[in-house]
């Protein structure tokens, strides 16, 4: 029973809730846009007095801005290509009934439990060097020259390692979506004339549409921002270098808070932009 | 041309025989129902027609050839599920227009068939909205539309009605029945309900457990039911079995008596009862009847004017000629 009395007490039993969400994000926001636009050198001076957008200027116009922003998108676009692709496969294959279903799929979902640096750096060591990696064994078990994959495809190989700790994910959220697929409709497409190939095609992806914007959506907002994977690795070197990884250099770094935050507001907008146009694509389909 | 053939056609699930051998002949152009209890076996034996489960052993003829180990799109028989198993992503116009899109017809020949289609089952209105947007009703006949337009060798329906309430399942029913006149095509329908049986049929293959009861006529299966089980079955409600010294007057272990035949009256009858339970109809009474000296309930029709009530002391005088006898077997005594 809503009445009035009841609507008070109830807004007045979320405020903590509210207030402390807010600030949460309220707090960090301002001081980033307030640094931003000081001269900021812990180091060196510290505070040294409002700057204006000289800030902003600097950090767009520095040589490793466009590099950053096309390495980001880069890593976001191959991480969502190969997890999507790779995850419809995969969520398909552990629909089918098979002795040890329970223990697969919990085999299957383990990658997503472990830490980002700590998958990082089992790569580089164990798989990636280019002497003693597991990899580099292969190569040469084939008699072919191992590769040093971090500096050589370095891009490569973090997409690689990015996407081996998000695949679990997709396949999670797929999987559940392929198992409400009612098999009537395949059934109905079979006796139709659907060959497998046109039954994916047709009845399977479509069911699984929704799904895969999820996926999309909730990757795109997380991949944004990795960093460990890239800390622990190739350090920001070869290429590897993102927006967000620019932003740590310039204020841990250079420790230049004030280029940073400026960094970090761009960051932002980056972000926005990036979920108006998913909001726009998912928009359609979440209504459907 | 539509002439389904099983023969000693069995299927097991691992060790579990679902379907122990089994022989039917479906002619071209039949209307032939398949009833029986829930789990009996009338689904995966359409399904086994259909091609979207395999036999275990025996084989299945589709007009002389045999269809055993062809798959379900090229035995030219189209299917109209229980769920009706429309395409949510399609519009009414493609989900009917799919199968021909998979057989590759042009798009003049399509939109011919969908327009023909659509206009036998008046649906034109409504072809370019989605399944979500139609009633129960509705998709039920973009399925049938779905499976009209491929002018398949028969049809094939799966309990098709059982999600639609009580007044659409009498009207579709009856669109059903007039299709058929119309296509003369073979279709093959299950249901549980003997009440769409009944009204349908050609011919009626009564099924327990994986095995064939009876086939007939409806009107054969009424009055000449071959077993204690079909004799239960069709009609409703249920035929009165009546064991012990009544039925040993009639020289049987069981017999049977329908509540339609069993003449009710205030002052004499063969049997004497006190009412339980009347259930007024408006055209019809039933009423049901203990304490006769009879160990069982006695079900009896009346005509809807009768008014008894509960607590009354009835007569009742079954007709002699529509007796059914059964021995200790549960068969059929002539």
């Amino acid at each position: 029973m809503a009445t009035q009395h009841s609507r008070s007490v109830a807004r007045l039993m979320m405020a903590p809730a509210v207030v402390l969400l807010l600030g949460w994000m309220l707090v960090p926001l301002t001081m980033t846009l307030y640094f931003s636009f000081k001269k900021y050198l812990p180091l060196r001076g510290g505070d040294l007095g409002w700057v204006g957008f000289d800030n902003y200027i600097r950090f767009v116009s520095s040589s490793s801005f466009w590099p950053a922003v096309q390495a980001t998108l880069t890593i976001v676009g191959g991480v969502l290509i190969i997890t999507v692709i790779l995850g419809v496969l995969l969520a398909m294959l552990l629909d089918q009934p098979m002795w040890g279903q329970g223990v697969v799929r919990i085999l299957v979902i383990a990658p997503f439990f472990v830490m980002p640096t700590v998958s990082a750096l089992v790569w580089k060591n164990m798989f990636m060097d280019p002497v003693n990696g597991l990899l580099a064994h292969l190569w040469r078990f084939f008699g072919a020259e191992p590769v040093s994959w971090l500096s050589e495809a370095s891009m490569t190989s973090i997409i690689m390692i990015v996407s081996w700790q998000w695949l679990p994910f997709a396949t999670l959220i797929l999987l559940t979506a392929i198992q409400s697929l009612d098999s009537e409709q395949l059934e109905a497409a079979e006796m139709d004339g659907a060959p497998p190939l046109k039954r994916f095609f047709h009845i399977i992806l479509p069911h699984l549409s929704r799904a895969i914007t999820i996926v999309i959506l909730i990757q795109t907002i997380f991949l944004l921002s990795i960093f460990a994977e890239i800390f622990v690795t190739t350090g920001g070197a070869f290429g590897t270098r993102t927006l967000t990884y620019l932003i740590f250099q310039r204020v841990l770094e250079s420790q230049n808070v004030g280029l940073g935050s400026a960094g970090g507001v761009y960051a932002i907008i980056l972000a926005n932009i990036v979920a108006i146009f998913l909001m726009r694509i998912v928009g359609k389909n979440l209504d459907a | 041309m539509g002439r389904i053939q099983l023969k000693s056609v069995t299927k097991s699930f691992g060790d579990v025989q679902v379907i122990p051998p089994l022989d039917l002949t479906i002619e071209d152009g039949e209307f032939t129902v398949f009833v029986g209890p829930s789990g009996c076996g009338k689904s995966t034996l359409l399904r086994l027609i259909a091609g979207l489960e395999d036999i275990t052993s025996g084989s299945i003829d589709i007009d002389g050839a045999d269809a055993t180990d062809v798959p379900p799109a090229k035995r030219g028989l189209a299917m109209v599920f229980q769920s009706y198993a429309l395409y949510p992503h399609m519009t009414v116009r493609k989900n009917i227009a799919f199968p021909l899109r998979m057989a590759k017809l042009d798009q003049a020949e399509i939109d011919k068939r969908v327009e023909g289609a659509a206009s036998v089952l008046n649906l034109t209105d409504y072809l370019d909205r989605r399944p979500g947007q139609l009633s129960g009703g509705q998709r039920q006949r973009v399925a049938i539309g779905r499976a009209i337009v491929r002018e398949p060798a028969a049809f094939l329906f799966d309990e098709p009605l059982s999600n639609l309430d009580a007044a659409l399942r009498v009207g579709m029913r009856l669109e059903i029945s007039e299709l058929h006149e119309r296509l003369a095509t073979t279709m093959i329908y299950v249901t549980h309900d003997q009440v769409e049986a009944m009204t349908m049929a050609d011919k009626i293959v009564v099924l327990q457990a994986g095995v064939i009861e009876q086939v007939g006529s409806p009107l054969d299966l009424y009055r000449t039911p071959r077993n204690l089980f079909v004799a239960g079955f069709i009609g409703s409600p249920k035929m009165n079995f009546i064991e012990g010294e009544e039925a040993a007057k009639h020289g049987a272990h069981t017999i049977g008596i329908r509540p339609e035949h069993i003449a009710v009256s205030e002052s004499q009858g063969d049997w004497s009862g006190v009412v339980s339970v009347s259930e007024h109809l408006g055209s019809d009474t039933f009423f049901h009847v203990h304490e006769t000296g009879l160990a069982e309930t006695i079900t009896v029709r009346a005509d809807g004017e009768v008014g008894f009530r509960h607590g009354d002391r009835i007569h009742l005088t079954p007709r002699a000629d529509v007796i059914h006898k059964f021995d200790a077997k549960g068969l059929r005594i002539e």
